[in-house]
């Protein structure tokens, strides 16, 4: 059952005062068009029935809700329950909203899809769904990000998409997405751009929103299912949010507690971070106004995060409108945090999580104290093999000392 | 602002066409834009366009996203870009535009922006991030201060462009390709014809177009289909070149000479 206050945005695109739409006036016709395309797809049982098939058979939809008694154990919870994208396929949640958008671009007749990654997760679920439906596929991806995630390029080329090297400014997911909305102003009319998280002009806030959240109404019925009762606090990692917002969505009319958990990278007093939510100001960047790192200025800052997925400036006007809502709680976890809880989860529970999805782990210990009568659910909304490489470095980093 | 008007009144009754340059305020420092500025006019510049520097240029192609780089490594801010206007104003009476992306205006607060850069001699704003319906509270509070100048593309259907015009002030910015800023060595073929039929819905506002245009024959083709040529890019290229010492600001002043006079001709 879906109430009004579920589908905010209003027609403009906001999210109380979040969201809106700050692009040249090039791309305007074009979020028009999608967003056309869009409203009618949302409602069209074809549309809806295509997807849901193709979740289920080809991406293995519905993911596991997994019970870990020994994460729980060890950190004296009550119940810890792991939403497990990391088992989706690709390897994260990603997938859920490459899908949706290539087949929606399908029914658009567009032939060529572009993304942006940081990661590499969100370029190679593009990859993927743009192999499966046939069409061209670019994917933006900064310096930086190619060198620590180098599996993840290696699959985007295996897969058949095309990966451009981003030189320009801090060399990661911020100045990738500037270049692949250069490329969708210049190529607007044969391409759809797959925006990768729940930013950028509406309606991709939104859109991306309702393609994600599969992972909280999934969740909401398994843990009906299992304990009869809805849990008291929903944990989940915030870079723009796509994971956050999908598994938090469902639950908003609920009862329950929501936090996110911003990358706070070396420390936040450190200034070498990524959580807008926690100390940003509001601003405009990549089409939307919401939290944002910037100067006095209002010069963007470089994020910083040892996880890729999460070093990014910005964050989903959504987000900014929970936060000031109250609705949602926002906290921020450090790169050394995050590898404390990446080890725990490998040794206690047999799962390596991705970086990212670490971070979510690591806000239930630092609650930990406060939560050891509560069910908890955690998004694991990715798997951590894309970084064992960046681990291994660390690893024998930390033998030289 | 009343610059800006009477500018574009007095080119209409001699039957000639405006040559609006850009530069990237600050590009190589804040003293070099003063003179470059002063260059410009000398040449023939109808109208100057100040970038204001931005970390996350979009709308801009290599050229521009350079040149914001090397201001933003200067220290330059909006504060010291409008003081600097107010410098240059003692020296000339050009019309003057400054075109910034929505953040830095945000940031700064769109009323203290509005009043700091009318007093400073600041006479529209160009804002490449703010479509027309983001553009409201802008426009209001810069209504009979500075123009609001508007941006219509060849993507934009022509009701549209109808009330983007409504809505605008000071002149027309019509994007003459889909793509970012940037020279190019050819321009659409159906430019001329649309450029005809947008003159005809833009009828309110002189129609400037630009984007993509750098060499004498590009402004003179396309002056005849316009009120106006937007050049930036290819004067960006020539200071990062040359400079913005005298020898540069020769090789500035001989270019946009030659564009002023295929605009003549």
């Amino acid at each position: 059952m879906e109430s009004e206050k579920q589908r905010t945005p209003d027609e403009n695109g906001y999210f109380g005062d979040y969201g809106g739409r700050f692009v040249p006036e090039t791309l305007i016709v074009a979020l028009n068009e999608l967003d056309d395309a869009w409203s009618k797809f949302r409602n069209d049982p074809s549309f809806q029935e295509e997807l849901a098939a193709w979740l289920k058979d080809y991406c293995g939809r519905p993911t596991p809700l997994y019970r870990a008694r020994k994460l729980a154990a060890a950190l004296d919870i009550k119940e810890i329950y792991l939403k497990r994208e990391d088992l989706a396929h690709t390897g994260a949640h990603k997938i859920n909203n490459t899908m949706g958008q290539a087949l929606l671009a399908c029914r658009m007749g567009k032939k060529r899809l572009i993304a942006e990654t940081g990661a590499g997760q969100h370029g190679v679920a593009t990859a993927t769904a743009a192999a499966l439906f046939g069409l061209d596929c670019e994917v933006y991806m900064g310096e930086k990000d190619i060198e620590r995630q180098a599996m993840n390029v290696f699959r985007m080329d295996l897969l058949g998409a095309k990966v451009i090297p981003v030189s320009s400014g801090s060399r990661t997911l911020k100045d990738a997405t500037n270049e692949a909305i250069r490329d969708w102003v210049t190529n607007v009319g044969n391409t759809h751009y797959i925006i990768g998280s729940v930013v950028g002009p509406h309606p991709y806030p939104a859109m991306v929103r309702d393609f994600q959240r599969v992972i909280g109404i999934e969740t909401r019925s398994q843990i009906l299912e299992m304990s009869g009762v809805l849990p008291d606090v929903v944990f989940a990692c915030v870079g723009g949010g796509s994971n956050a917002i999908g598994i938090f969505h469902p639950f908003l009319e609920d009862d329950l507690e929501l936090v996110g958990v911003e990358a706070a990278g070396s420390g936040i007093m450190s200034g070498a971070h990524s959580a807008p939510l926690s100390v940003g100001r509001p601003g405009v960047l990549h089409g939307s106004l919401s939290y944002l790192l910037q100067t006095e200025d209002g010069q963007i800052k470089e994020a910083h995060s040892i996880s890729a997925g999460l070093d990014y400036p910005g964050v989903g006007p959504e987000h900014s409108f929970l936060k000031d809502q109250g609705r949602a709680k926002y906290i921020s976890v450090t790169d050394t945090e995050a590898l404390t809880a990446l080890r725990l989860l490998c040794r206690v529970e047999g799962i390596i999580p991705a970086l990212e999805s670490a971070h979510a782990i690591a806000g239930v210990i630092q609650e930990a104290e406060q939560l050891k009568d509560k069910t908890v659910v955690i998004n694991l909304s990715g798997r951590g093999d894309k970084d064992v490489a960046t681990l291994a470095k660390l690893e024998s980093g930390e033998d030289e000392k | 602002m009343k610059r800006l008007e009477q500018k574009f009144r007095e080119l209409k009754k001699e039957g000639a066409k405006a040559l609006i340059t850009f530069i990237t305020a600050g590009d190589p420092d804040l003293d070099a834009t003063c003179d470059l500025v002063e260059t410009l006019v000398a040449a023939g510049a109808d109208v100057v366009e100040l970038g204001v520097p931005f970390s996350d240029p979009l709308a801009d192609g290599p050229t521009i996203q350079a040149a914001s780089g090397r201001a933003l490594a200067q220290g330059v801010t909006l504060k010291k870009i409008i003081a600097t206007v107010a410098k240059i104003r003692l020296r000339t009476d050009i019309p003057l535009v400054l075109m910034s992306y929505y953040n830095p205006l945000f940031s700064y607060g769109l009323e203290e922006f509005v009043a700091d850069a009318a007093t400073a001699g600041v006479d529209g704003v160009i804002v490449p991030d703010l479509p027309l319906e983001e553009s409201y509270l802008l426009r209001s509070l810069a209504d009979g201060k500075i123009a609001v100048v508007p941006l219509a593309a060849p993507t934009t259907p022509d009701a549209r462009l109808a009330k983007i015009v409504a809505s605008g002030s000071g002149f027309l910015y019509y994007v003459t390709v889909t793509g970012i800023t940037g020279t190019r060595t050819s321009l659409p073929l159906e430019l001329t014809s649309t450029l005809d039929r947008v003159r005809k819905i833009a009828d309110k506002l002189p129609l400037a177009a630009g984007f993509g245009i750098s060499t004498p024959e590009q402004a003179r083709v396309i002056g005849k289909h316009s009120d106006a040529i937007i050049v930036g890019s290819a004067l960006v290229e020539i200071i990062a070149t040359h400079g913005a010492a005298d020898s540069g600001r020769k090789k500035l002043f001989d270019f946009v000479g030659s564009l002023r006079q295929a605009l003549d001709a």
